[in-house]
């Protein structure tokens, strides 16, 4: 797989204070590669530096320090312009034109004219399953709507990377299973694409790989299972006929305890505990054991830990 | 320069579906028609009203346009975020301003021209009813292509103006601003003329020399304004002076587009 996206030692200050002699550091040194065909999650809380990355990547703002290259052209240059799609945040348009006219305009300033560009247009709509109100103006839409213009306006030229930021923002559920498929279609296309999100369900659905942005700096990155199974988890026993007392003591143990019913406990060990001297313990209080099961790390879970 | 022709295309299409242009010809042909009726109250100088209060009509809707709908050119685009998605495709942030600049000039030449065509047709009219010895009396034809003179420098003047407009639409965040700062400079333009002959009247001569200098660095809108010259027919306006005003126009207007695409290829946009 050939390298689509390379970003090295990223950093990026703002100036801050009404003169502008402060500095504001949103983006610290960060690393990352991507290569075709692969599906790439930015994640992070709100202010962890995602859109300042997808707006250096695009050439919208210029790097303090470190570089971005899209197929080995800078970032910012007509080149890298042509491989990328870019879906902004919360999408805005003209509210005069309708989406044909808007993906017309797009795709001639992509260079794309006559019956290319009435195919492509047409394409990129059908994509995002905008049908018969692509001729009405676009000031009739609703959000959802102009998200999946948005949508069509970065697929329009058919680039090789696809940078989407909050592509599921203000789209219902039928419209987050559309950009879904449409991702995975993509995807399956030999198309790169880099999303950000702090839906967590969806990078996981979605993404071969993920990088976690907090105040600005990656801290974590890698395959989602890697992650997760990098991401110690400990067990979680049931046991019933408990007394409240024997509860109590097995307690000492446990990281956590709920109690289910009468008698009827869940405990959660400790990561790296092995479950068997506390079954023994459990049998030794008069219980029965129920289950005793891996807690198996979600994306969630490594999320909160690296982030806080 | 298919990119310039695309952006150009796309701001004349959108002040004609703001309805922008449409509410700005109103406003003309409200003021045209207050133009005859004045003539007919103004015994034997109507088609002399008609033909001041029509130029003036033309570059008062012209000036509105440039400075309202020049002030919103880039910063509009800023405002509504749409930028991000346009300048994400491949075209040079250059090429963006030029055809944003083009677009307008265009939109305003559209503008000036109907209404240059509708202010011949009136006098057309007056002619046809004017009896011919009451027309050879006066100093001037009814229908005089001379007016065409003060209507290509008035075409000029706005296009200048919109350049300043522009200049000022791409690093001002406020669009109130912008437009104060162009009908600033517009009326110091229009002054221009008088402030480069400033002498002291007491001792400050640095004054002076800073008022002379502002009277020379401003662009001089007063070169333009030959609406009384060639409504009277004299004294005549040779087309010279007419070719040399148009090229100082271009220069001018030049130098603050290519300073407008210099300061805007430099943006961020956070």
């Amino acid at each position: 797989m050939s390298l689509v996206l390379q970003i090295e030692r990223l950093t990026k200050d703002f100036p801050t204070g009404r003169l502008g002699r402060g500095r504001h550091r949103a983006l610290d040194d960060v690393t990352l590669a991507l290569s075709s065909g692969e599906v790439f999650g930015l994640l992070g809380p709100n202010g962890a530096g995602k859109t300042t990355t997808l707006k250096l990547i695009v050439g919208l703002l210029r790097p303090t320090a470190g570089h971005v290259t899209v197929l080995g052209h800078a970032a910012g240059a007509r080149p890298a312009r042509e491989a990328i799609g870019f879906l902004p945040e919360h999408p805005v348009f003209y509210d005069h034109l309708t989406a044909e006219e808007l993906l017309a305009y797009f795709a001639g300033l992509c260079g794309m004219t006559g019956p290319e560009r009435t195919r492509r247009v047409s394409a990129a709509l059908d994509d995002v399953r905008l049908d018969e109100a692509r001729r009405r103006p676009l000031r009739q839409y609703s959000k959802g709507m102009l998200q999946r213009v948005g949508l069509a306006q970065a697929l329009v030229h058919d680039p090789a990377l696809i940078i989407l930021d909050e592509p599921m923002s203000g789209l219902d559920p039928i419209g987050r299973r559309d950009v879904r498929e449409l991702i995975l279609r993509l995807r399956d296309a030999g198309r790169t694409v880099l999303f950000s999100s702090h839906i967590l369900s969806d990078a996981e659905a979605l993404c071969s790989r993920v990088a976690i942005l907090s105040r600005g700096r990656v801290v974590a990155r890698g395959a989602i299972g890697d992650l997760t199974s990098k991401h110690a988890g400990g067990w979680e026993v049931v046991a019933a006929d408990l007394s409240p007392a024997a509860a109590t003591s097995l307690q000492q143990t446990a990281t956590r305890v709920t109690r289910i019913a009468h008698g009827r406990y869940s405990f959660e060990l400790p990561a790296g505990e092995r479950p068997e001297p506390f079954i023994a313990a459990v049998a030794s209080a008069g219980g029965t054991l129920v289950s005793a099961v891996p807690v198996r790390a979600t994306l969630e879970d490594v999320f909160v830990e690296r982030v806080s | 320069m298919r990119r310039i022709r695309l952006v150009a295309w796309h701001v004349f299409k959108e002040s004609v579906r703001d309805r922008v242009l449409l509410a700005i010809a109103a406003f003309a042909v409200v003021l045209v028609v207050a133009s005859v009726l004045i003539g007919q109250i103004t015994a034997g100088q109507d088609v002399k009203i008609i033909k001041d209060i029509g130029l003036a009509t033309l570059e008062l809707s012209g000036v509105l346009m440039a400075v309202f709908i020049g002030v919103g050119l880039v910063a509009r685009e800023i405002e509504r975020r749409s930028i991000y998605s346009l300048l994400a495709k491949p075209v040079a942030r250059w090429e963006f301003v030029v055809g944003k600049y083009i677009g307008l000039v265009g939109t305003i030449a559209f503008n000036v021209t109907l209404m240059t065509v509708a202010l011949f047709l009136m006098l057309a009219y007056l002619q046809w009813k004017t009896p011919d010895e009451v027309e050879r009396a006066w100093l001037t034809p009814v229908v005089d292509p001379g007016l065409l003179k003060a209507v290509i420098l008035i075409g000029a003047e706005l296009a200048l103006l919109t350049a300043v407009a522009l200049f000022f639409s791409t690093f001002s965040s406020s669009g109130l601003l912008s437009a104060g700062l162009t009908l600033g400079v517009f009326v110091v333009g229009l002054l221009s003329e008088d402030l480069r002959g400033f002498t002291a009247v007491d001792s400050s001569q640095v004054l002076a020399f800073v008022v002379r200098a502002v009277g020379v660095v401003v662009p001089a809108f007063s070169a333009f304004d030959i609406k009384a010259d060639v409504v009277n027919g004299r004294p005549p306006v040779p087309w010279a002076y007419v070719g040399l005003t148009i090229v100082y126009a271009t220069c001018y207007a030049s130098a603050l587009v290519g300073g407008a695409a210099a300061i805007f290829s430099r943006r961020e946009f956070t």
